[in-house]
């Protein structure tokens, strides 16, 4: 990244939103007495181990079953307590996806979903576990609410809120090390987008690790005399349609970008919201329709087009639309 | 492949386990533990029990054939599958790393040759080995079919469903194996989630269940897989039990689930390659 360029947001430290997690789930369970914890052999991958020591009897090894772990999960929440399931984002979804949609969303119960490693940017170990149909998947569901906060402190506050929230959450964060820019002290309200940056031209829509990306983008952008507006979606569903609507009203086009598949991802939630109210130009960055590869984070990041030069060029051509 | 001897198999299990190591070590990250203490199961199999062919042809008619279920270890397999002549040894520097062939968990979307199905999400391979060996015996091909699963994955209840399925289905050309190393991820199976007594289980679902209790012993593994192979063609999938040590080869890696999947500093691995004999010279 060109350390000359004048960023809006900055940071000095970089940690993994899988941490956020596992403190905020530490201090929603010393808030909360119903809160209890469930894991698939992940506990260190998902940082549930603080949880699980403090909380030793709030606290469940499921071994390696997921399904099992929905179900019970499901099964947990009489009386009034609030489950959080951890393994990896692939494990979370995909292979449980009739557990969830019958034992969870269906019957509405109040189970937090807790995914790790999503999308690219779990890097080497491939694309067996580099899920990025998740956030379709979940999204599709009615009921489900479909949370991807972009750094550590957005997650920590994003698992405290939804220990708050009555009704099935899929939180989706990763593995990587990623700049801390958002504020400690941050309220996390669901379902409404947050308004990172003020600009003109085109709206940028942004979601998880790629709200970073974004905030790098607009400054490029701006260098460039190019007045960009961010958003930051970390509610996928329900979607903050009227801040969607006013901002391209305001800017008359707009990007999406997401650590995702294009089909079913954020991007498409938008077009919909766009295309009924208001029709624009949108450019989509994300995947488009491939599996992933081992590599490392930044490599993937910009293989697949996912960085902020690819937002920087996607906000172009939205203009260019116009 | 000719069938090589013992002597030359243990000295092709030293020269595997330098590879894991430095695959590993390379990229700083993959699976060292169950790929080390399941380098004998592998040598055995594709370098004296198999019948298969390392011009690779994805559908291995009259070939035996090998599915990895727990394809987190894929640095054996890789390992082996090059010195056994599937792909250059000079390739296993790419393991994980951006456009390899070698993906982290096994894959055929690069096109590897030895590879017949992804794997890495757990508790799927058995399913699709018993699906392999009934179509061989649609077409009459009186080949066998193994594959190896982890014990942690044993938790997954896919493989119940397959372990009911197979004996149902008579499906006797089969030879399922567990790395019976008795750990996983956040610790040994007992704690995390006690398999029990995983025999009594395979048998009550209707295999015929044999145990090699020496499963980094050269000689052990090959009577073991002798024994399964006496078993195929009677009526029951045969499951062979093989009790290893994560980690084997190296001391301070041995039996302990810490070494699942983290990679060896640089000193660990000087270390680590100093007790293992270079014996077909290192990629
Ligand atoms: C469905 C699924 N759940 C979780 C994981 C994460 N995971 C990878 S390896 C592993 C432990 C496997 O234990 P075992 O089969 O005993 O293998 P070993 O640790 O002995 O290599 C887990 C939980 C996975 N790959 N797939
Ligand atoms: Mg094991």
């Amino acid at each position: 990244m060109d350390k000359t360029l004048d960023l809006k947001y900055t940071y000095t430290e970089k940690k993994d939103t899988r941490s956020g997690f596992g403190d905020g789930l530490l201090e929603a369970g010393r808030k909360n007495p119903n809160v209890v914890g469930l894991c698939a052999d992940l506990i260190g991958s998902l940082k549930m181990g603080a949880f699980q020591k403090e909380f030793p009897e709030r606290f469940f090894q499921v071994g390696i079953a997921e399904a099992n772990m929905i179900g019970l999960a499901a099964g947990m929440t009489i009386n009034g307590k609030i489950p959080f399931t951890g393994t990896f984002a692939n494990f979370s979804t995909g292979r449980v996806y009739d557990q969830i949609r019958q034992s969870v969303a269906y019957s509405d119960k109040n189970v937090k979903i807790c995914a790790s490693h999503a999308g690219l940017t779990l890097g080497e170990d491939g694309a067996t576990h580099q899920i990025l149909e998740d956030v379709g998947m979940m999204k599709m569901l009615p009921h489900m609410t479909v949370i991807n906060p972009c750094d550590y402190n957005q997650t920590k506050a994003a698992t405290m809120a939804i220990a708050d929230f009555e009704g099935p959450v899929y939180l989706r964060f990763g593995r990587p090390s990623w700049p801390i820019f958002t504020p400690a002290d941050q309220k996390f309200e669901i379902g409404k987008a947050w308004h990172m940056i003020e600009g003109t031209d085109v709206t940028i829509f942004a979601t998880g690790h790629l709200v970073w990306e974004a905030v790098v983008a607009e400054a490029m952008l701006r260098e460039e005399g190019i007045s960009a507006e961010v958003i930051n979606i970390h509610t996928i569903k329900p979607l903050d349609e009227a801040a969607i609507i006013a901002s391209v009203k305001k800017t008359g086009c707009a990007v999406s970008a997401e650590e995702h598949q294009l089909n079913g991802g954020l991007g498409d939630s938008i077009a919909q919201t766009l295309i009924r109210n208001n029709p624009a130009p949108l450019e989509y960055v994300g995947v488009n329709d491939s599996f992933g590869e081992s590599g490392t984070p930044t490599e993937l990041l910009e293989k697949y087009g996912l960085n902020a030069e690819n937002i920087v060029k996607a906000a172009k051509k939205a203009i260019a639309r116009k | 492949m000719d069938k090589q001897p013992l002597a030359q198999l243990t000295k092709i299990s030293s020269q595997v386990r330098r590879d894991i190591l430095r695959m590993v070590h390379a990229v700083q990250s993959g699976h060292p533990g169950a790929s080390l203490g399941c380098t004998e199961f592998f040598v055995a199999l594709y370098f004296n029990q198999m019948k298969h062919d390392s011009n690779f042809n994805m559908n291995g008619a009259g070939e035996d054939l090998f599915f990895l279920s727990n394809g987190h270890i894929s640095p054996v397999w890789y390992s082996v599958l090059a010195r056994s002549g599937y792909f250059p040894a000079e390739e296993l520097k790419t393991f994980r790393k951006l456009n390899s062939r070698l993906q982290g968990h096994p894959a055929t979307e690069e096109n590897l040759p030895g590879i017949r199905i992804a794997s890495g999400s757990l508790g799927q391979g058995l399913s699709a080995a018993i699906g392999a060996a009934q179509a061989k015996k649609i077409d009459k091909d009186d080949s066998t079919v193994y594959v190896l699963m982890g014990d942690g994955e044993q938790q997954e209840g896919q493989v119940w469903e397959a372990c009911m399925y197979a004996a149902h289905h008579k499906v006797d050309n089969l030879i399922a194996t567990i790395d019976f190393n008795r750990q996983q991820i956040d610790g040994p199976t007992k704690d995390v989630m006690d398999l029990k007594d995983l025999k009594a289980k395979w048998e009550a679902f209707g295999w015929e269940v044999i145990e090699t209790f020496k499963g980094n012993d050269m000689e052990a593994v090959l009577e073991g897989l002798e024994k399964a192979k006496s078993l195929t063609g009677k009526g029951k999938p045969v499951l062979n039990l093989l009790h290893t040590e994560m980690g084997y080869g190296v001391d301070f890696m041995v039996g302990t689930h810490k070494w699942h999947g983290i990679a060896p500093s640089d000193e660990q691995l000087e270390n680590a390659l100093g007790q293992l004999e270079e014996t077909l010279g290192d990629y």
